[in-house]
């Protein structure tokens, strides 16, 4: 679904990405994990054109992105720090965000804004809000639309354990339904039940990209974060 | 497009400097009217403020702003909409946000107290360098990612426009003052958009002075229907050639 | 010796009393003018009825009333002269005069009055011809409510509207011309007066005087000329209640004076000329009472101008108030209201208590350098002149108005 094919991309002398390929598939549920300035975010930011890479390009469903800007409309995105403008209200970025997707027939999920209760918390200015409820909102962006795609960078970071969970339900919701989920988190632990694939990026070069089953036979770990760490020590 | 649009011009409003802006024209603008007897001077008045105040308040505020709007202009840049269309709406709010505080500060008095035509000329003229320094704010926030940085180029552009450029120009009329400048004097004001838009205004204001023998080129050139036309072209030009070229660097920008 | 006299004064009044009226026309026993004109006597009137009369090199050789009814037209045919008068006491009144030669040697014109004294001409309409009324050593000669109008496109190829040469006490009154080279022009002709004509559109001047003493030019209106009204050479002139307007052009003026001296210039308006007063060695002249209104530059002295007066003048709307090519100023400023005075009357008399100097700093600078003017109004020249205001240096020291007026005039 998405093909990423020798991405490269350099901010002034930084190398972030570095011939990064990758090939996702639908119903998968990708963990993208590595270091910090591993270039996870470049890369995610990189496939919603974001950012432009130097070199290489990407594929949604076929079609390149570089000129094209529809194929967003089957992702749901919710950035690591979610900013928005100061002065609207909660209700105010919502019903903004409704309007500007022109999403016709179709229903809003808006079952997360319920989860979180922030139906009571619609009147708040966004500058007023914590980190937290900023992350909420991210994440109820992310599925309001129903998206076949959801690329979610730290989604817990920020959020209270309940909460958390609230959201892991969301996403292993989703996933039922298969839809191509992506998710970066140095939290490892967090992701054991819910990701079938695993690409780990290091200075900004994909190290692997392994089925989390073949992973686990290969190290002989259950535990995401000891299969990784077994890994590592290998190379 | 249109949507976004309504949500930058609502945004606009909200924040109350645009307000302040459109209040402090008005009162200047009456003040102008009700204290000199003449229209014609307080015209002339008028001429300062529009050649001044307006380039000065649109290119700071749109730099400020549209530094302001990066949390806003990242989200909507992770939606399905084109760059371009996203770029385009954010300055047409604020052209749309500044004429309007223009018409409203500066058209109003004009329309009651001297519609003439030099009074229309200066409106229009006021309208068009509202959206021309719009236009090159939008190049220069989008050019340098520091703010204060940016800002400080801006302001260095007002300087630049209003004051630095003629300076040079007279440096260069008096250093060349044995040869025949005058027709390249029209083709360097077409450099400087504040300039071009003073001299359109002279042509109504001054019309007696510019039909002079000193005048008489800028008349022969301006004064025509062509000439106006192409003057006109220029300003547009202003308008144009900043906002394609901040399109275009928005366009690879990485957010 | 009186009784005589007397006689002759009767014989004079019976003889016009009965005097014959002689018709010319289509339909009566005479049909051309010339053979009207021939069988008149001294005192006869020669009525024209209406028609087109191919007749040039018209001559009214007596001292009749030339009458048209019904504006007859006499038509030159673009060759020769139309009518001339070569003796006194003629009227001419009623006639279109049309299509007169033109010739770059002789002045062909609509109606010449050649050494003639008391000649009327009245209520005609000149139109394309080369001169259009003609006076070359006349005397007391009225020439009013004549249309004069002509299609002149370069001053070479064409003639004046009214053109006086050598004439004394002409009174030209309540004339209209357009499209002549001059409107009205005057050489050597002293003890006129011109008054309430219009003259305007002519290529060159609206009325241009030369070598003309001790005349007078009185509510006149001269608009739209090609460089405005020129009195050069002459003295004793007085130009009073003139309306002076749009002259436009490259180097316009609305009056020129040109080593002139001794004249009065007043209650005259200027409106929105290049230049609304030039002058160029002129000495001894009183300006007063006259507005200045929305002019390029409203008073334009060169330094070889002496003991001129400028009195209890509005300046108003004027992109520049005076101008001036040297620092020399032998000129006197005095009552004037200006509408960029920007001083303060504390006393409240009505005059401010700090001068008001007329000339900027930035109308020097395009004076010495023209292109400058796409400068004006910036940014730029209102600093320079803001600075030369509070520290005057560059500005000709002496040429300010010591009490300038609070209000304007009431003119």
């Amino acid at each position: 679904m998405i093909i990423a094919s020798n991405v490269s991309k350099k901010f002034k002398k930084l190398t972030v990405l570095e011939n990064v390929s990758l090939n996702c598939i639908k119903g998968e549920c990708i963990a993208l994990i590595g270091p910090n300035g591993s270039g996870k975010t470049t890369l995610i930011k990189t496939i919603l054109g974001m950012v432009v890479p130097d070199s290489g390009f990407i594929t949604f469903n076929g079609r390149n992105i570089l000129h094209d800007w529809k194929y967003r409309s089957h992702i749901g995105y919710m950035p690591q720090i979610g900013r928005y403008p100061d002065n609207m209200t909660i209700g105010q970025v919502l019903s903004m965000m409704k309007d500007i997707r022109a999403h016709k027939e179709k229903t809003f999920d808006e079952e997360l804004i319920y989860a979180f209760g922030l139906n009571i918390l619609l009147n708040k200015r966004m500058r007023t809000l914590s980190g937290g409820t900023r992350q909420k909102v991210s994440a109820c962006l992310a599925f309001l639309f129903d998206p076949e795609v959801l690329i979610l960078d730290e989604p817990t970071a920020g959020l209270d354990p309940l909460s958390s969970e609230l959201l892991k339900d969301k996403i292993r919701k989703e996933k039922q339904k298969g839809k191509l989920i992506m998710i970066t988190s140095h939290i490892l632990s967090e992701l054991d039940d819910l990701i079938t694939q695993v690409i780990y990026m290091q200075e900004g070069k994909l190290v692997f990209h392994k089925n989390i089953d073949d992973l686990r036979k290969e190290t002989g770990e259950q535990k995401l974060s000891k299969a990784i760490a077994s890994v590592m020590i290998k190379k | 497009m249109i949507k976004i649009v309504k949500y930058v011009i609502v945004d606009i409003l909200r924040n109350k400097i645009v307000i302040a802006y459109t209040a402090f024209l008005l009162a200047i603008s009456l003040s102008i009217f009700n204290l000199e007897d003449n229209t014609s001077k307080g015209l002339l008045s008028l001429l300062n403020i529009i050649l001044i105040i307006i380039p000065l308040v649109s290119i700071i505020f749109s730099t400020i702003y549209v530094y302001n709007s990066s949390e806003f202009l990242e989200l909507l840049v992770s939606q399905p909409l084109k760059r371009k269309n996203i770029w385009m709406s954010l300055f047409a709010g604020l052209a749309i946000s500044l004429s309007f505080a223009f018409c409203i500060g500066a058209g109003i008095p004009i329309i009651l107290y001297a519609a003439s035509s030099t009074g229309f000329v200066m409106l229009g003229m006021g309208l068009i360098l509202s959206i021309v320094f719009a236009s090159v704010a939008m190049l220069s926030a989008v050019m340098i990612r520091d703010k204060a940085k940016g800002i400080g180029i801006s302001i260095l552009l007002w300087l630049y426009f209003s004051l630095l450029f003629d300076g040079m120009v007279l440096f260069i009329l008096f250093q060349f003052e044995d040869y025949p400048l005058e027709k390249i004097m029209v083709a360097i004001t077409a450099f400087n958009p504040i300039d071009l838009g003073r001299i359109l205004i002279l042509l109504k204001m001054d019309i007696s002075a510019m039909m002079g023998y000193t005048g008489a080129i800028f008349r022969d050139f301006f004064g025509t229907g062509t000439g106006f036309f192409i003057a006109l072209l220029v300003m547009l030009l202003w308008v144009a050639v900043p906002a394609w070229l901040s399109v275009r660097t928005f366009n690879r920008k990485d957010l | 010796m009186k009784k005589i006299l007397l006689y002759a004064l009767l014989f004079c009044t019976c003889f016009s009393l009965y005097a014959n009226t002689i018709k010319v026309g289509r339909n009566e026993n005479i049909s051309t003018i010339a053979k009207g004109i021939a069988l008149a006597a001294n005192g006869d009137t020669v009525l024209v009825g209406p028609g087109l009369y191919k007749e040039h090199g018209l001559i009214v050789n007596k001292s009749i009333l030339l009458k048209g009814a019904n504006n007859p037209v006499i038509d030159g045919e673009n060759k020769f002269e139309v009518v001339a008068i070569t003796v006194s006491n003629v009227t001419i009144e009623g006639f279109t005069v049309i299509n007169s030669g033109s010739s770059s040697v002789e002045d062909y014109a609509g109606i010449k009055i050649i050494n003639s004294k008391n000649v009327i001409i009245r209520n005609n309409i000149l139109q394309n011809n080369f001169f259009g009324i003609y006076s070359q050593h006349g005397t007391h000669c009225r020439i009013e409510n004549n249309r004069i109008s002509s299609t002149a496109v370069s001053e070479q190829l064409s003639g004046n509207g009214i053109h006086c040469w050598k004439s004394d006490s002409m009174y030209i009154i309540g004339n209209k011309m357009n499209g002549n080279r001059d409107g009205i022009y005057f050489e050597f002709v002293t003890n006129s007066v011109i008054s309430r004509n219009e003259s305007f559109k002519n290529v060159r001047y609206g009325l241009h005087f030369m070598f003309s003493n001790n005349d007078a030019y009185i509510s006149n209106l001269f608009h739209n000329n090609g460089s405005g009204v020129a009195v050069m050479y002459s003295h004793g002139v007085s130009m009073i209640r003139n309306f002076f307007f749009e002259n436009w052009g490259d180097a316009a003026y609305g009056l020129l004076l040109k080593e002139i001296a001794d004249s009065y210039i007043d209650n005259n308006s200027f409106e929105k000329n290049t230049s609304g007063i030039v002058m160029e060695g002129a000495s001894r002249i009183q300006v007063q009472r006259n507005s200045f209104n929305r002019n390029g530059t409203a008073l334009r002295i060169q330094a070889s101008c002496m003991d001129i007066d400028i009195k209890k003048n509005n300046f108003i709307g004027n992109t520049f108030d005076v101008s001036t090519n040297g620092s020399l100023v032998l000129n006197s400023f005095k009552g004037n209201f200006w509408d960029k005075y920007e001083g303060y009357d504390l006393n409240r008399d009505g005059i401010g208590d700090v001068p008001y100097r007329p000339v900027s700093l930035y109308s020097m600078i395009i004076e010495k350098n023209p292109p400058a003017m796409i400068l004006f109004r910036s940014f730029m020249s209102s600093l320079l002149d803001k600075t030369e205001r509070v520290l005057p240096g560059l500005t000709p020291e002496a040429l300010k108005d010591d009490n300038p007026l609070m209000k304007p005039l009431k003119l």
